[in-house]
């Protein structure tokens, strides 16, 4: 898998691991603003009321 | 991850005459099936230990400076609303209170769900320490974007009764987080629109979570109508857990009014 994510990213070594830096670093902004909090909010109770 | 596999499938083949031409003598392996299982429940594995870390840490950091952000320009809003309307209006000039009037309160109309009214300080967690609170104590609407929730129905702040409030004690900016550390008679804050109501702090308590009694109008007392303005703040407890709750109970003090400018007990410093 990501073998195959170094074969297609296009480029000498450096730019690939420059590629694959910006994509690490896109994947966790998506994980820490969206996926995450969608994550905790549905599926972690977390009760702090009286009821 | 699905397109994963079919670019290893036919860049084996091309890649092939490649790396004999530029003279590598070690060919590609070819991916197995364990190999990319391996792979993804690594994926999954490091994903997973992220999330821990930022329920338990990095959101809080994130959420936090948010929440204090939000408030901050809630207040600063609310101001400058005060001196657009105090300008354009000069000639209802209203007799300036003095610094330790006893103003009656202004008491709002209950708050929409997820509307957002107030401002609480608590100057022992920091003269910065300041977060919105809005109507509603749903975790979607309220809890988790905002910060502070008003029990529908209760007392609004300043009102005869009881202003009862929930938050987080951990994680989504944690706003109640330090509630244990609160000293008797602590200064907590709340700003709206009209001006500032302090509370002072009383006691802790804590409680099951069916204990509804800690919201009425007289905490604890049912069937008592109000004889005093209290201010109850609950929150979870142990913490990282939903077995009990952690209750603080607050009585009202005083109300500056926003053309008297903000009280002294926002200022000072908690000793």
């Amino acid at each position: 898998m990501y073998a195959g994510l170094w074969h297609i990213l296009p480029g000498p070594w450096w730019l690939r691991v420059l590629l694959i830096v910006i994509l690490a670093i896109a994947v966790i902004y998506g994980l820490f603003f969206y996926v995450f909090p969608w994550v905790s909010s549905t599926l972690l109770p977390q009760d702090v009321t009286v009821a | 991850m699905d397109d994963a596999s079919s670019p290893l499938g036919t860049g084996t083949d091309e890649a092939a005459p490649q790396l004999r031409d530029r003279g590598q003598a070690r060919p590609r392996r070819r991916a197995s099936v364990v190999g990319i299982l391996g792979e993804i429940l690594i994926t999954l594995g490091v994903v997973t230990l992220l999330f821990v870390a930022w329920q338990l840490w990095i959101g809080d950091v994130i959420y936090g400076a948010e929440r204090g952000a939000q408030a901050a320009e809630q207040s600063e809003l609310w101001q400058s609303e005060y001196e657009e309307h105090a300008e354009a209006a000069p000639q209802v000039t209203e007799t300036p209170a003095p610094a330790d009037a006893t103003v009656d309160p202004v008491i709002l109309a209950q708050p929409a769900d997820a509307q957002i009214f107030g401002i609480m300080w608590i100057p022992r967690f920091g003269t910065d320490y300041h977060v919105n609170i809005a109507g509603g104590v749903t975790r979607a609407n309220t809890l988790d974007p905002i910060g502070i929730g008003h029990y529908p129905g209760t007392q609004m702040p300043g009102e005869m009764g009881n202003f009862a409030v929930a938050a987080h004690r951990t994680t989504w900016g944690k706003p109640f987080n330090r509630i244990a550390e609160i000293h008797v008679g602590d200064a907590i804050v709340i700003e709206t629109p009209d001006g500032w109501y302090t509370y002072r702090f009383r006691t802790l308590e804590y409680v099951q979570p069916s204990a509804i009694e800690v919201i009425l109008p007289v905490p604890q007392e049912v069937g008592v109508s109000a004889n005093d303005r209290y201010l109850t703040m609950t929150s979870c407890s142990p913490m990282y857990s939903m077995t009990e709750r952690i209750v603080g109970y607050s009585a009202f003090e005083s109300f500056t009014p926003r053309s008297a400018g903000a009280p002294a007990s926002l200022t000072v410093a908690a000793a």
